[in-house]
């Protein structure tokens, strides 16, 4: 197993310290990197702290399954858990981790020839990427901390800098000014109904520590403000998690910001959020609660279908490419609801999986579309028509990221939806089965419009031959796009992480 | 300056802003003790710099108080916070803590003591920092759009 031999050369500062080290390192250097006058250099510094964040999510991973508990508790301040900050890491989040840290890292590298092409403004460049890393820190600290009102903080942290680097798309598209207002005002209500869920619950048990608030709940199931606070954090979450209905936020933000940020939110932001949303469905709030038990089936079921269906609509009549695969976002969202509603190990593993997976896919084709923004400058479909030939490595990796989306055999894609098939039919969903089909149909057209502009149609400037996005950013686009087809032949790396995750979030013994 | 119809308000200003400064340290360092603390200290001192500006111009203000001063004053406040988390770890204990910072024995508490001014300097010269760069922000911002093209 090659994580072990990771874990024996790991230094003593890494094994000791690698669950906050993961959220400290990225926090310590966005400083620095902030008063760089060099964008260059901080873009480097960038890159390399998020190899090693994502180093360090690899040592954490190791440690937590080689751990006899399973689950990894560091005391910030060495004050002990109820009353201090803990940070606990489980299956779960070292899932979560490793997937943001790998992400941050590919994305991190191809961010230099589209940040430097699309912000004009050359000496913001290291506010910029100080506003990458807080995010990055943000959404890492997200996924560690076992303390409820931490995560608040955190999720503050990456929102705030989200925010700012959607606006710094205005410098291409003036839309991206309305657009991050837009995500500003929707993100702090959705941190604020978050916030007064937490109230609520600590109105009623008298702690903020997750694991303790967990202790105390079952006493209190017939509580109303434990009720309330549910219903709160239930919509606070769904709304960063980009949740249908609760998604108005995300096109926008998705199509106007800078490529470079859209690559990265639409592979960890919403992941994270719905990480949290698990988080609680699952470990705070226990399934066997009659008023979880309604909200599964009277919420969390109908609105994933609705968004797997509705959004998978609406993105098949979009103009753009990226609005396409930002409504292709809410639909895929609502996938992973739909596994995480059933409420048993399988779905939220195949949630968790999908997740995963889905990171992959929309990385991918975020990243071929910057190489096209970069290369000829539109994000219609009609401006794709013919790049198949004129830019054909970008252009394959998109159509390996597309195909798994869709869900054709051996890409990722189609295992996460096998595996959610399988999750639904155990249940006797059939009906839910049949609308997975039907809404996987739907990504046919979108992605198949995309295609057969790119593929079939000639080139609307025929003098454009040859022109290819440059290689720092295809490289990460295939790593990703080999990733996508790796993952569907051998999917045994993923489906276990899932596994264990769903493992870790319901507290069961492993299922394997 | 003898025509200046804003004398009376730039003179009670100049009396204020050192007032304001001393009560901004005041909350900061009483914070240990008392209510207060760093965060609203570095709102104190900010609103001292706004006031600067409100009677004196703006232009004034950033030639006395320059923006990429204040920036990077917000940095190293962070950097200072971050930083004592890493030398309490450096120094074998966990992150942030303060008792490990002097590698003293359980009984001594001066690594409680400095741990927490350090961190809470940090939080004054970030807060500060931010909230000056805040203002300069939305004070400074030219409308792109003229209102007679309106």
């Amino acid at each position: 197993m090659t994580l072990e031999s990771v874990l024996t050369s790991a230094p003593a500062w890494a094994l000791a310290h690698a669950p906050i080290l993961i959220v400290a390192v990225p926090m310590l250097i966005a400083p620095l990197v902030a008063i760089l006058p060099n964008g260059r250099a901080a873009w480097l510094i960038s890159v390399l702290t998020a190899a090693v964040s994502f180093y360090l999510a690899i040592v954490t991973l190791g440690l937590v399954q080689s751990s006899p508990t399973g689950v990894l508790s560091y005391e910030i301040g060495r004050w002990p858990p109820p009353i201090g900050i803990e940070f606990r890491t489980d299956a779960l989040n070292a899932m979560i981790l490793l997937l943001v840290t790998g992400i941050g890292f590919l994305a991190s590298v191809f961010s230099w020839p589209t940040i430097a092409s699309e912000l004009k403004n050359r000496n913001k460049l290291g506010m910029f990427y100080a506003a990458f890393l807080l995010c990055m820190a943000g959404l890492l600290g997200v996924a560690s901390t076992g303390d409820a009102f931490n995560l608040f903080v955190f999720l503050e942290i990456s929102s705030l800098a989200t925010y700012v680097m959607v606006a710094m798309g205005a410098q291409r598209d003036r839309r991206a000014l309305p657009a991050a207002f837009n995500y500003l005002i929707m993100g702090t209500l959705g941190a604020s109904f978050y916030i007064i869920g937490i109230g609520f619950l600590y109105a009623a048990t008298g702690t903020l520590n997750m694991a303790d608030i967990a202790d105390r709940l079952p006493a209190l199931t017939t509580s109303r403000s434990v009720q309330v606070g549910f219903a709160f954090i239930i919509v606070g979450l769904g709304l960063k998690a980009a949740m249908w209905p609760l998604h108005q936020w995300l096109p926008n933000a998705y199509s106007y910001s800078p490529s470079f940020v859209t690559v990265f939110l639409s592979a960890t932001a919403t992941k994270v959020a719905l990480y949290a949303l698990v988080r609680f469905l699952f470990t705070v709030f226990r399934p066997e609660y009659s008023f979880e038990l309604a909200s599964f089936s009277w919420i969390l079921a109908p609105l994933g279908i609705a968004a797997m269906v509705i959004c998978s609509f609406q993105a098949v009549f979009q103009t753009d490419v990226r609005r396409v695969l930002a409504y292709s976002s809410v639909a895929q969202v609502g996938y992973m609801l739909l596994g995480v509603s059933l409420a048993t190990a399988p779905g939220v593993a195949a949630g968790l999986l999908h997740l995963f997976n889905h990171a992959l896919m929309k990385g991918a084709l975020f990243m071929a579309i910057a190489g096209i923004v970069m290369t000829h400058q539109g994000t219609t479909i009609r401006d794709f028509a013919g790049l198949g030939r004129t830019a054909p490595w970008t252009m394959t990796a998109f159509a390996i990221a597309g195909l798994s989306l869709i869900g054709v055999p051996l890409t990722a894609g189609f295992i996460s939806k096998l595996q959610l098939g399988y999750a639904l039919f155990a249940e006797g969903w059939w009906w839910a089965v049949l609308l997975v089909v039907f809404s996987s149909f739907l990504a046919v057209f979108y992605v198949g419009r995309i295609l057969q502009a790119a593929f079939f149609q000639p080139p609307i400037n025929p003098r454009k031959t040859h022109k290819e996005a440059p290689l720092l950013i295809l490289v990460p686009l295939w790593i990703l796009a080999l990733a996508n087809l790796y993952f569907g032949i051998a999917a045994d790396f993923p489906l276990g992480l899932a596994r264990d995750g769903a493992v870790a979030a319901l507290g069961l013994e492993a299922f394997r | 300056m003898k025509s200046d119809h804003h004398v009376i308000l730039r003179v009670i200003g100049k009396c204020f802003i050192p007032l304001i400064v001393i009560y901004g340290f005041y909350v900061q360092f009483h914070g240990e003790v008392g209510p207060g603390g760093a965060f609203q200290a570095g709102v104190v001192l900010a609103v001292a710099i706004i006031l600067h500006s409100l009677t004196f111009g703006l232009a004034t203000t950033m030639r006395a108080v320059p923006p990429v001063f204040a920036r990077t004053l917000a940095a190293v406040g962070v950097l200072i916070y971050v930083g004592v988390g890493f030398w309490s770890m450096m120094q074998g204990g966990l992150f942030l803590e303060y008792q490990a910072l002097f590698g003293e024995p359980p009984g001594g508490h001066d690594g409680q003591h400095a741990g927490i001014i350090i961190v809470e300097l940090g939080v004054l010269f970030a807060v500060t920092g931010a909230m000056i760069t805040i203002f300069y922000a939305l004070a400074g911002r030219v409308a792109e759009i003229r209102d007679e093209d309106w």
